[in-house]
C-alpha cells in the first residue's frame, strides 16, 4: 500500500479560524505536518495551542461555522480528503484513520455494553457476521488487557475503573487495524501508574500493526516517553519540530525552551523550608472517616466502603500540606468535608479553636469566609452565565461586611492584577478563557473574602505544564506575600515537589505516609510512595 | 476553542443590543412581528369590529371564504350563523390569549418554583410536592377540570387556575430534573463554599440555567391550553356565551368540517400561528441568554482569503 518512509498523512498549510463578533480567532495558522508508517508523532503544546483543532481537521470533526477552515490540505494515502465528502469520509473514519479520547467515560455510551460497543465498528463498516464479530470482539479485549474478556463483553462502561475504559476505547481504535491511530491526550484522566501502562500497550500495538500514532499530549514526560519525532506548537502555530530528542536535548526557539526547563524532573530546586514562617496550628484534624454503605440485600450483610479511614492531620500557619494519592483514594472527600460540603462519619477538625463540623449560623459563616476552595475543573466551578466581575464579586454579596459595594469595581482589578490578569477581562465570560486563566480567576475569587486557608483540590492537574508551574508560583508568591495556607491536593508528585512544606500520601482512604516533602522524595519509606516515584514514565531514546 | 480575543459582549440587559440580535435571526424576527400585530388586534380590535362579530346574517351562513362580495370583513368567510369569521377570530383573540397567557404562566411560575424546591432540598416537602404532581398528572385533566368548574361555578378567573393547575406537573417535572443535574454542578458547590445561602444558589445559580427550558415548555403548553380551554368550554364550563375564544370556534366548525372547512380551520391556523411564534421566539431567547450559543446572533467575518 505505503512504502515505510512515504508519509501516509499529509497536511500542509492548514489555517482554521473561529468565527466570532468582529475578528474571526485563528486556532490553527500554516501547521504542516506528515506522519509515516509504523511511527509516532507527538503533537506538544497548552491547551488553545491549537493541536486538537488540527487533527480534529483530519477526522472531520470541526463543525463549521463557527469553524472555518481557510486554507490547507489533508492528503491521505494520496487522497485529498476535503474532496471526499460524508460518504467517502465515514469510510475512511474508524477503518483506516482512528482515534481514542481524553476522557473515555464520556465517548462510551452509558446504555450499550461495551462488546456491543466494539461490535458496533465492525457492522458500521459492514466486516463479519454476528458470530464471528462476538469472537472479534473477546480477542480484541484480551488483546488490550482486560481480564476474562468473554465475561466482560457483557459489562457496561460504568463497571469498568478509568484505565479499562481507556483499554476498551482503544480496543475499539485497532479493531479495523487503521494505518492511523490519532490518540487526543489519552492518559491526562489516568494515574501515573495506569498511564505508564496504557503508554506500554500503545508502543505494543504499534510495533504489531505498524501504524502511524499521532499523540497529542501536553504532558512533556509522556511526549518524551513516545515520540519518535516531535511537533510543538503555541498559539496555532508550530513553533519547533524535529527528532524527539533533539527537540528535548536541544530546544531552539525561546517557547521549547521555556516548555522544556518546566519539566518538573529537569531540574527539580527543593523547597527551602521556612521553619520560622511555621506559626500555630491553624486546621487540626483528628481521626476523621468517611463511609459509604454500598447497599445491603437479605442475604448479604450492610457493605461499607471506607473513602476515609481514620486521617489525622494539622496544618500550620503559612505552611504548605500536600496530599497526594490516586484517584479513589480519598483526597478529594477530605476536601469536601474540610468545607462542609459533605457530612464526615466520624471525627473532628479544630479550626481556630472550633470544631468545623459543629459550625452553624453565623459562626458558619464566618468559617466560610476564612476558608476557601479552588476546584479542580476551573470551568465547571464557574457559573457559565455569569461575568468574571459578577464572579468574582460574589463573596462580597454573600458576606455583606467585608467590602463596602462602591469599592468593588476596584477590588475586582486589583484582584484580577494580582492573578495576572487584566481589568478589562473583568466583563468577560469564563468560556473566553484558557485552562490557565479560568484558574487564576477561581484564585482571585477565593482570595476576594480573605481568607486564612485555601484548599486547592487539583487545582493544576487539568492544566499543562508551563502553566502548571506558573499557578504553582502563584500560589506561592501569594503565599508569601499574604500569609496563606494551604491544603494543596494532587495525584502530580513532581508538582508539590516545590510547593509543599509537608506531605500526606494517601492510598484507599488511609495515610500511609507522612513526612516533609524532601524528606519524602528521597528516601521513601512505603512501597506504595516508592511505587509512585517510579511510575513516571521515561524518555524513549534513554 | 473560543478565546480571549473575543470582543468582550454587552450584558443582555442592553435593548439596543437585543433589537440586534433580534435582526439577525430572520425567523424569530417575523415571529415577533407577528406577535406584534396579534397584541395589536387584540387591543384595538374590538373597537373596530366589535359590532359586527356577534352580528347575525341568514344569508351569510356558511359562507365560503375568499369572496368581497359581502365586504372586506367578509374576506375569510362566515360560521354557521352568518357571523363574519375574520371580525370574529380578532374579537377572539382577547379572551384567548389573555386565557392561556395567564394560565401558562401562572402555572409556568409555579411550576417552575416547586420543582426548583423539589429538586433542590432534600426534606420531606419536596416529597410531597412530587407526589402531588404525581396525583395530577394520574388524575384525567378534563375530569378534574370538570369537577373543579362544576363545583366553583364557571368564570374566567376559576377556568385559569383549573388550567394552570392541570398544566403544573410537566414545569414541577422538568425543572426538578434540571435542578438534580444542575445542583451537583461543581460551580453550585463553590458557591456553597463561599458561604451562599440556599435562596441565593437557588435563584442566582440555578434558576436562570434553568429558566430557558420552561420557557420553551410553556411555549408549546401554549398550544396545548388554548385546545383544553376550547374543550372545557363546549362541556359548557369555561367561557360562557356569548363570550368566546379561538378554540371555541375550532370546536364549533368541527361539525361541519366536510362541507364547510373554513369554520374551524381559520381559528386553527391563528392558533397554530401564535404557538409557532411563541416556539421560535422561545428558541431564539435561549440562544441570548446563553453566553456560549450567543455567537450564532452574531456577525460572523470570515478571514480574507
Amino acid at each position: 500500500m505505503t512504502t515505510p518512509d512515504k508519509p501516509i498523512l499529509k497536511i500542509e498549510n492548514l489555517t482554521v479560524d473561529f468565527l466570532s463578533e468582529g475578528v474571526p480567532v485563528r486556532a490553527v495558522d500554516g501547521v504542516s505536518f506528515n506522519v509515516c508508517q509504523g511511527e509516532t508523532l507527538v503533537i506538544l503544546g497548552e491547551s488553545g495551542s491549537g493541536k486538537s483543532v488540527s487533527t480534529g481537521t483530519v477526522m472531520g470533526l470541526i463543525d463549521c461555522p463557527p469553524g472555518d477552515v481557510v486554507s490547507g490540505s489533508v492528503m491521505f494515502d494520496g487522497v485529498d480528503l476535503a474532496g471526499l465528502g460524508e460518504e467517502g469520509r465515514r469510510h475512511l473514519n474508524g477503518r483506516r484513520i482512528a482515534m481514542i479520547f481524553q476522557d473515555p467515560l464520556a465517548h462510551l455510551n452509558p446504555v450499550y455494553t461495551v462488546g456491543r460497543q466494539i461490535a458496533e465498528v465492525f457492522e458500521a463498516h459492514g466486516e463479519g457476521g454476528s458470530g464471528v464479530v462476538r469472537d472479534q470482539v473477546v480477542h480484541l479485549l484480551e488483546r488490550v488487557g482486560i481480564p476474562d474478556a468473554s465475561k466482560r463483553i457483557n459489562h457496561y462502561p460504568h463497571q469498568f475503573s478509568g484505565g479499562q475504559r481507556q483499554r476498551v476505547m482503544i480496543a475499539m481504535a485497532i479493531a479495523l487495524k487503521p494505518d492511523i491511530l490519532i490518540a487526543d491526550e489519552p492518559t491526562t484522566a489516568l494515574d501515573v501508574s495506569v498511564q505508564s501502562q496504557i503508554l506500554e500497550l500503545l508502543s505494543d500495538l504499534q510495533r504489531e500493526t505498524g501504524m502511524a500514532l499521532i499523540m497529542i499530549t501536553h504532558d512533556l514526560e509522556v511526549a518524551a516517553a513516545m515520540a519518535d519525532r516531535i511537533m510543538v506548537m503555541n498559539g496555532g502555530k508550530v513553533v519547533e519540530s524535529g527528532k524527539a530528542q533533539d527537540v528535548f536535548t536541544n530546544p531552539v526557539h525561546a517557547y521549547t525552551k521555556r516548555l522544556m526547563s518546566a519539566m518538573p524532573h529537569a531540574a527539580s530546586t527543593p523547597k527551602q523550608l521556612d521553619t520560622e514562617l511555621r506559626g500555630d496550628v491553624l486546621l487540626q484534624v483528628e481521626q476523621l472517616s468517611k463511609h459509604y454503605v454500598l447497599g445491603f440485600g437479605p442475604f448479604s450483610s450492610k457493605r461499607q466502603f471506607k473513602a476515609v479511614d481514620d486521617v489525622s492531620f494539622t496544618v500550620r500557619r503559612g505552611e504548605t500540606l500536600g496530599i497526594v494519592g490516586e484517584s479513589g483514594s480519598g483526597k478529594s472527600s477530605i476536601a469536601r468535608m474540610l468545607l462542609r460540603l459533605d457530612i464526615p462519619t466520624t471525627g473532628r477538625a479544630m479550626f481556630a479553636g472550633q470544631d468545623i463540623f459543629k459550625l452553624e449560623g453565623v459562626a458558619l459563616s464566618q468559617f466560610r469566609r476564612c476558608v476557601q476552595m479552588v476546584f479542580q475543573d476551573p470551568f465547571g466551578s464557574m457559573n457559565p452565565r455569569m461575568t468574571v466581575r459578577s464572579i468574582i464579586s460574589e463573596p462580597w454579596v454573600i458576606h455583606r461586611d467585608i467590602l463596602p459595594r462602591p469599592r468593588w469595581k476596584d477590588r475586582v482589578v486589583e484582584l484580577l492584577e494580582l492573578v495576572g490578569l487584566k481589568a478589562e477581562h473583568a466583563d468577560r465570560y469564563p468560556h473566553q478563557f484558557s485552562g490557565g486563566q479560568r484558574q487564576r480567576i477561581a484564585i482571585a475569587r477565593a482570595l476576594a473574602s480573605e481568607p486564612e486557608l485555601i484548599v486547592c483540590d487539583e487545582a493544576v492537574s487539568a492544566l499543562d505544564v508551563s502553566i502548571q508551574m506558573q499557578v504553582v508560583a502563584l500560589l506561592a508568591d501569594l503565599r508569601e506575600r499574604l500569609g496563606l495556607s494551604y491544603i494543596f491536593i494532587t495525584h502530580d508528585l513532581p508538582i508539590v515537589r516545590q510547593f509543599a512544606d509537608r506531605l500526606l500520601v494517601m492510598q484507599r482512604g488511609r495515610v500511609v505516609e507522612e513526612s516533609d516533602t524532601e524528606i519524602l522524595f528521597n528516601d521513601p519509606k512505603h512501597d506504595y510512595t516508592k511505587s509512585l516515584l517510579n511510575a513516571v514514565p521515561r524518555p524513549k531514546w534513554a | 476553542m473560543t478565546d480571549v480575543t473575543l470582543s468582550s459582549v454587552k450584558s443582555s440587559g442592553n435593548i439596543r443590543q437585543l433589537a440586534i440580535y433580534l435582526t439577525r435571526d430572520k425567523l424569530a424576527l417575523c415571529a415577533a412581528l407577528f406577535l406584534i400585530l396579534v397584541i395589536a388586534t387584540m387591543l384595538l380590535g374590538p373597537l373596530l369590529v366589535g359590532e359586527v362579530a356577534g352580528k347575525l346574517g341568514l344569508r351569510q351562513r356558511n359562507m365560503p371564504p375568499f369572496s368581497l362580495d359581502n365586504g372586506l370583513i367578509y374576506v375569510l368567510g362566515a360560521d354557521t350563523l352568518g357571523r363574519p369569521i375574520l371580525a370574529r377570530l380578532i374579537v377572539g383573540a382577547q379572551n384567548t390569549l389573555g386565557i392561556a397567557a395567564a394560565a401558562v404562566s401562572c402555572s409556568m411560575a409555579a411550576g417552575g418554583m416547586l420543582g426548583l424546591i423539589a429538586g433542590y432540598s432534600e426534606r420531606w416537602y419536596s416529597h410531597v410536592i412530587l407526589r402531588l404532581a404525581d396525583v395530577i398528572m394520574s388524575f384525567p385533566s378534563l375530569l378534574l377540570a370538570l369537577i373543579v368548574l362544576y363545583t366553583l361555578g364557571p368564570s374566567i378567573m376559576n377556568l385559569v387556575i383549573v388550567l394552570a393547575i392541570t398544566r403544573m406537573p410537566i414545569f414541577i417535572r422538568t425543572a426538578r430534573a434540571e435542578v438534580l443535574e444542575l445542583r451537583e454542578r461543581m460551580f453550585v458547590s463553590a458557591a456553597r463554599s463561599m458561604g451562599a445561602s440556599s435562596a441565593r444558589i437557588l435563584f442566582r445559580h440555578i434558576a436562570p440555567l434553568v429558566l430557558p427550558t420552561l420557557v420553551t415548555i410553556a411555549a408549546i403548553d401554549f398550544a396545548t391550553v388554548i385546545l383544553a380551554e376550547s374543550s372545557l368550554s363546549f362541556l359548557g364550563l369555561g367561557i360562557q356565551p356569548p363570550d368566546f375564544t379561538w378554540g371555541a370556534m375550532v370546536a364549533n366548525g368541527r361539525a361541519y368540517l366536510a362541507s364547510a372547512w373554513w369554520i374551524a380551520f381559520w381559528p386553527g391556523l391563528a392558533i397554530l400561528l401564535t404557538t409557532l411564534s411563541l416556539n421560535i421566539l422561545a428558541s431564539w431567547a435561549r440562544t441570548v441568554a446563553d453566553p456560549l450559543q450567543r455567537w450564532r446572533l452574531q456577525s460572523l467575518r470570515k478571514a480574507v482569503r
